[in-house]
């Protein structure tokens, strides 16, 4: 079948995505840069698909309203943006413990507060490391082109339902408002089987459904504790995913998720065409974390150079990866600014007339 | 049909029934099906347990324990989910009515309802609460007013009578300090969403069987499907109240029904919607 090639902003790209991955419901809230993904489903989704999208009174409601509505058993999702994601972390915490599928965007901007509206990946540690309160995990993907913020909505349902956990694509502001070509894929058909352990009503010839995230009693809760990080353990086996370019003769490897790796494979054909052998490594989950594939890399290469938006906050996860083998360099712009290859470059050079000295 | 003279059949059949009348599952008092059989955690003289076992009778007897779906609180009620034969989620403090929201837009013929206390529904989910209302969700919002936070040991609610001791307000609110109790009830009751929105007690046998007629009337709306049904009940807390069952229900009667006054805020104008 001939495919489907449009140009899209990354958050209408996405909002496409979901409408033809299926989705049941989106509760959301706006809050710049990513309200198109609330506007495009308000303007298209029932009609084509009978999805239900809701516009919330808060970030707050949105995400209990996900809460509530996964508890069916159906595929559902918010997005929001950095300041909107931080009031969701009750509701995601909950989420998590109750071991409910569902997709929540985060369109980063930049922080801490109210901040900017430009792009920034300030939310790594909140996405990767729990953000909300106790001891959980949500599977994170990164994309870094327009095309991938649609891919990786069918991908995040699959994930979610898989582990029966929470999945979150991280993006930014940039990824978010820019146009690009993109690839669309067949709609897939609604989900129509009914889960067993969802709350859709007791049938008589079963036990009623219970879904919660309290468990009052200790034992029983580290018992819970123990089973989530167990199905953690699970997902660093199995999902790891990331890209790998030009590395195999690199001196120096650029380590950057998103759209910044996207700058660093320009800065890298710079620095080649400089005659300095540099290659890219993408993180494409977050969580899990490709820590053993960066380490097997750190065996072969000189220098890491983490690049981000933000102050060093993949930078530790890397940095856990080498697990001091080599020196693991950083260069980061916040506040909304976006590294240019260039600069990039630059930092390269100055690592090796470093390493000279 | 009044003056048809009855066939032998019909005859019989009339017989047949007050036969039924007789048989001993009309005459004795049973735990209703959809109350599960083991013992509550509400302390002694609670409406709690009123409550629930009210909610499990017109369960049973509009036949929707398969079609039911209850949203738990957090508060003393944490554990509703417990004892209520039917699929039950339990919401973050405050947020019920959102996630009784997510539910209900997925699964539109299920009978969704939440069951919330003052702290949870008037304090931290007012927010939730006046939206949910407001958007005209139907749901049933099952709301328990005993003016005290139970669960945290007896701190002030939103809900606490003026004058009224409490651990935070230990020597009575002052409402230049610590403002008004909110009537939420009569609040809502104001929004073009809510449909049916009633008061009531546990405190007598009387009031226990308006109250059980209120929640059949609130299951019994949702399927208009023509906006939120609100019921508060306002209840006892012997123990944070520091009395004994008796003198808690004597309590509420002299002092939380003067300000907080039994009867429908709204009821549908059903020879219009029906």
């Amino acid at each position: 079948m001939k495919k489907e090639i449009t140009l899209m902003k990354g958050n209408e790209a996405l909002a496409e995505a979901v409408i033809r991955a299926g989705c049941d419901g989106y509760f959301g809230y706006p809050i710049t840069p990513q309200s198109e993904i609330l506007e495009y489903l308000a303007r298209e989704a029932y009609a084509r698909t009978g999805m239900v999208v809701l516009q919330a009174e808060s970030e707050v409601a949105a995400i209990n309203m996900v809460y509530g509505a996964a508890c069916t058993g159906k595929k559902v999702m918010t997005s929001s943006s950095s300041p909107g994601i931080s009031l969701m972390q009750e509701g995601i915490s909950y989420i998590a413990c109750a071991e409910l599928p569902c997709l929540i965007v985060n369109v980063v901007r930049g922080g801490p507060g109210l901040g900017t509206i430009q792009p920034s990946q300030g939310d790594y540690f909140q996405a990767v490391k729990g953000g909300g309160h106790g001891d959980y995990k949500l599977i994170v993907l990164a994309p870094s082109t327009v095309q991938e913020m649609a891919d990786f909505v069918p991908l995040s349902f699959d994930l979610a339902f898989k582990y029966r956990n929470p999945v979150m694509i991280l993006t930014d502001g940039a990824l978010g408002q820019m146009m690009e070509k993109v690839e669309l894929f067949e709609p897939i058909p609604r989900k129509t089987e009914i889960e067993p352990w969802a709350t859709v009503g007791k049938p008589l010839d079963r036990e009623h459904n219970i879904i919660t995230s309290l468990h009052i009693e200790p034992d029983k809760m580290e018992e819970i504790n123990l089973h989530l990080q167990e199905k953690y353990k699970q997902i660093e086996k199995n999902e790891v995913r990331y890209e790998i370019l030009n590395c195999e003769d690199a001196e120096i490897v650029l380590v950057a998720f998103g759209l910044v790796a996207r700058i660093c494979s320009k800065a890298a054909e710079l620095a080649r065409q400089k005659g300095i052998k540099v290659g890219v490594f993408r993180p494409i989950t977050l969580f899990p974390f490709p820590y053993q594939q960066l380490n097997n890399i750190a065996d072969k290469v000189k220098n890491f150079l983490v690049v981000e938006m933000n102050a060093g906050q993949m930078l530790e996860d890397v940095r856990l990866a080498v697990n001091g083998k080599i020196p693991v360099e950083f260069y980061g712009r916040m506040g909304g600014i976006v590294p240019s290859p260039e600069e990039i470059l630059q930092k390269l050079e100055d690592i090796l007339v470093g390493e000279k000295l | 049909m009044s003056n048809q003279i009855l066939t032998a059949e019909e005859k019989q059949s009339e017989h047949k029934e007050e036969e039924n009348i007789c048989l001993k599952e009309y005459l004795v008092y049973e735990r209703p099906k959809t109350l599960i059989d083991i013992p509550m955690h509400y302390c002694p003289g609670c409406g709690h347990g009123v409550a629930h076992k009210l909610i499990a009778e017109v369960i049973d007897e509009l036949g929707i324990q398969d079609k039911t779906i209850g949203v738990a609180p957090v508060g003393c009620a944490v554990f509703a989910y417990n004892y209520l034969d039917i699929d039950m989620v339990e919401a973050a403090h405050g947020r019920a009515t959102a996630v009784a929201t997510g539910i209900k837009r997925m699964l539109p013929d299920k009978y969704v309802f939440t069951y919330q206390g003052d702290g949870d529904l008037a304090a931290i989910g007012t927010g939730e609460t006046i939206h949910t209302c407001n958007r005209g969700e139907n749901i049933l919002v099952i709301f328990i007013n005993n003016g005290i936070y139970g669960m945290t040991g007896g701190q002030m609610a939103p809900t606490t009578l003026i004058g009224m001791k409490s651990t935070t307000t230990p020597f009575g609110r002052d409402v230049s300090v610590m403002g008004n109790p909110l009537k939420i009830t009569e609040l809502v009751a104001q929004l073009p969403g809510v449909y049916y929105c009633t008061r009531v007690a546990v405190n007598t046998p009387n009031n226990v069987r308006r109250a059980k007629k209120a929640i059949l009337n609130g299951f019994k709306y949702l399927e208009h499907k023509k906006g939120l049904c609100f019921i508060e009940i306002v209840s006892n807390c012997p123990s944070n109240w520091k009395m004994t069952p008796v003198e808690s229900n004597k309590w509420l009667e002299e002092n939380m029904l003067p300000f907080y006054p039994l009867g429908d805020l709204k009821v549908p104008n059903l020879s219009k919607t029906e």
